[in-house]
């Protein structure tokens, strides 16, 4: 790490969650699973979406339609304006067709 | 009342499930229960074209929806008993995917109970079918269906 990225983000607490990923949404991340240190300005689901999206190809075709993809924060529903403060595991998948 | 005592059953399983088993089960050492609905859902072929579903579901998460659920129908209506069973894995055509009972004394609340399970059940519950076709590919993840959200929406 450089100074200068020392000195600029001295208190920024690294935030560790769990992102889990189902049926499409899966095969396009390309993973079930993973834990990923959060950026600051990070704050809600739908922000978490438009910073995933610009990772790689792969995000951005899982996340193209942003308000199709369903989330759950510690396995309950929540809408994209859903604050992702204290969350442990979040999850992204298609809408539900069991039944 | 019954309602205040009622625990739902709440199965995720690879496995079949038995009918008249869950029922007997349901209603064993009972005489105040009047009605006994139940609801199957079976896997179609789809005019022949399918050879399979296979049923992708979130672990944990699928029994806390379907449990949130259950004790809201428990909420609403006057149950004695309750039951859901879904399965997860791959299921062929004629066999059976979902499982849920709802025992009252009268007819109309388990009618009702049973109804409302199933419709949020199927836009709730997080269960992804993909199907596998009978030519021998896999084919593409079913799409939800609007008038499933619609059915849902009736109970609001």
């Amino acid at each position: 790490m450089t100074q200068a990225l020392a000195t600029s983000a001295p208190a920024a607490q690294a935030r560790s969650v769990r992102l889990v990923y189902f049926a499409w949404v899966r095969e396009r991340v390309g993973m079930a699973d993973e834990q990923v240190e959060l950026p600051e300005g990070i704050e809600t689901v739908l922000d978490l979406v438009r910073w995933l999206k610009t990772r790689d190809e792969g995000y951005a075709a899982a996340f193209e339609n942003e308000t199709l993809v369903r989330a759950a924060i510690n396995q309950t529903h929540v809408k994209p304006g859903a604050s992702i403060a204290g969350a442990r595991e979040i999850a992204f998948f298609p809408p539900m067709t069991g039944g | 009342m019954g309602a205040n005592t009622l625990t739902p059953v709440i199965r995720i399983q690879r496995e079949d499930f038995d009918l008249a088993a869950e029922i007997a089960a349901i209603s064993a050492g009972r005489r105040d229960i009047g009605a006994v609905v139940s609801f199957t859902g079976l896997c179609r072929d789809e005019g022949a074209t399918l050879a399979a579903l296979e049923l992708e579901h979130y672990p944990g998460m699928a029994e806390a929806e379907i449990a949130r659920v259950a004790a809201q129908a428990a909420a609403r209506w006057p149950l004695m008993g309750l039951l859901a069973i879904h399965r997860y894995g791959l299921v062929k055509p004629g066999d059976q995917i979902v499982l849920v009972i709802a025992t009252s004394a009268h007819r109309r609340a388990a009618f009702e109970a049973a109804d409302f399970m199933m419709d949020y059940l199927k836009t709730r519950a997080p269960f992804w079918k993909r199907e596998h076709l009978a030519d021998g590919t896999v084919g593409g993840w079913v799409e939800a269906k609007q008038e499933d959200d619609d059915a849902a929406a009736r109970w609001t």
